[in-house]
């Protein structure tokens, strides 16, 4: 399945800056793990040590949290976008 | 879609008793010809309370539409002073204002373009010991200072005091924007149980801002605050809406209520305020950056003098290359991302010294290279802005 996985800004860094990435998957799972094969630092964003997805991480497919679907095994179609959404927070930390 | 539903605690119409002056009715006569706002809506505007927390990016075109559209006690809450940095996107302050409290100039400001409208001012840190306090007089509240210890707070006593939060974050281009805490809507620790660890997401000072994203975010964050006081239209409860200012698209995502989330869920397990520098994990500069306290360090005078006398010194910069052209002290640059892969541009049995701007990457960056086989290899303290303060004034601090 040709899914997009749409890259948020402070993790584009560890993406060589794109924004997006395309590839072929047939589960989140399979997505992620593709997608951390092709950019190795992404991954220790991503993962915590024991392999779970970080708690400060949500992956969506279209518009919904993938904790409400199947979690990472949920299945991809053709065309489905794939958002990483991590907490953000601009301000100081004062 | 208009929709009947609450989705706030405020009266369902206005005080019988509020009336309008006519001068009140000429300044909010565009709001007054729209049926969704009428006499009706403007009078639950002059009778909300509603507490702004922050007051520089987001809390700037808050605190202006808010005191533009009539909202009749706005509480504000703030520490920090002015400075050169800030003006570049916090618009409730001037060149003049440098210096001054924020929570001074800003009450001043939105004064001044609205005398009739109570400010209330709180000028300090908002902490577990004093939100309740401060949050339990208004109707809802709406947190502009980004940043995780205070987000933390905000939700739970939010939660806790049965609140709305009107919640908005950016980083660079990207803003995310929505509402929680609303009756039977989620509240930010359903979206994230936990903050990330200090370090592993790039904070603000480190990644900039486009200087009017935070201009948008708080206007949209303003309009959602309007919308809860007259009750009209769909609310951003259970809604994510994310934009990215450099594609200039927005994107909704859903947000649901989890049953398991540790603060609104069915089975609460945090039930009072906590500590949130520690459960943040910033309590303190060492707590943060632990590399920063550990690796071998080079003073920047001492650098300075080891250079004049003619030292087989190599100095690795391992800032992005936009931040070299700032300002540099002409050494070899690999973005600490970059480090992993373009170790081999480095010889080893030199003597390295890395620096950064403030000297939190290039610790990074040593405890690295020292994993990796390398024995001489030296963190500037403080990085080149401790250069510029105890070297080279003419090195420009950004
Ligand atoms: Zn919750």
């Amino acid at each position: 399945m040709a899914v997009k996985v749409i890259i948020p800004t402070p993790l584009r860094p560890y993406t060589s800056k794109k924004e997006s990435v395309e590839l072929q998957a047939a589960t989140v799972s399979e997505a992620l793990a593709s997608l951390t094969t092709l950019f190795g630092e992404l991954k220790k964003h991503l993962y915590s040590d024991d392999g779970k997805l970080r708690s400060f991480v949500n992956v969506y497919v279209n518009d919904e949290d993938i904790r409400y679907l199947r979690g990472d095994q949920t299945p991809l179609r053709e065309g489905d976008i794939l958002s990483i959404v991590p907490s953000i927070a601009g301000g100081t930390q004062n | 879609m208009a929709t009947n539903t609450r989705i706030s605690n405020l009266p369902e119409s206005a005080n019988a008793n509020a009336t309008l002056s006519k001068e009140e009715v000429m300044r909010y006569s565009r709001h007054l010809i729209m049926p969704e706002v009428g006499m009706d809506g403007q009078l639950k505007l002059k009778q909300a309370k509603v507490l702004c927390i922050g007051t520089g990016g987001l809390g700037a075109p808050l605190g202006l539409y808010l005191a533009a559209a009539g909202v009749g006690r706005i509480g504000l809450v703030d520490f920090d002073s002015v400075d050169l940095t800030n003006l570049q996107r916090q618009i409730l302050f001037g060149t003049s204002d440098i210096g001054r409290p924020k929570i001074e100039a800003a009450a001043d400001r939105l004064r001044y373009l609205n005398p009739d409208i109570q400010i209330d001012q709180f000028e300090t840190r908002l902490t577990s010991e004093n939100a309740l306090d401060i949050l339990k007089n208004y109707d809802m509240v709406v947190d502009g200072t980004d940043n995780f210890p205070t987000r933390y707070l905000v939700n739970d006593a939010c939660v806790i005091l049965g609140k709305s939060n009107v919640y908005g974050s950016i980083f660079r281009f990207e803003g995310q924007i929505t509402i929680f805490g609303a009756p039977g809507g989620p509240c930010y620790r359903c979206l994230y149980p936990e903050p990330p660890p200090p370090g592993l997401v790039p904070s603000c000072a480190e990644g900039g801002v486009l200087g009017v994203l935070p201009g948008i975010v708080g206007a949209i964050q303003a309009a959602e605050t309007l919308k809860l006081i007259i009750g009209k239209g769909e609310p951003l409860i259970g809604r994510l809406l994310l934009f990215d200012a450099l594609a200039m698209r927005f994107r909704e995502l859903k947000l649901r209520k989890n049953p398991e989330c540790p603060v609104c869920g069915e089975h609460p397990t945090i039930t009072k305020l906590i500590d949130y520098a520690e459960f943040c994990g910033v309590r303190g500069e060492e707590a943060a950056n632990p590399a920063q306290n550990t690796v071998p360090e080079i003073a920047p005078r001492e650098l300075k003098a080891r250079l004049d006398r003619g030292d087989d010194l190599f100095v690795l910069d391992v800032r992005e290359p936009h931040e070299y052209q700032i300002c540099n002290l002409g050494g070899h640059l690999i973005p600490l991302g970059e480090l992993s892969r373009r170790v081999h541009e480095l010889d080893s049995s030199r003597e390295i010294v890395a620096h950064c701007r403030s000297g939190k990457r290039s610790a990074e960056a040593v405890e690295f290279l020292r994993s990796a086989g390398f024995r001489k290899v030296l963190n500037l303290k403080g990085g080149i802005l401790a250069w510029s303060d105890e070297v080279d004034a003419s090195v420009p601090k950004y």
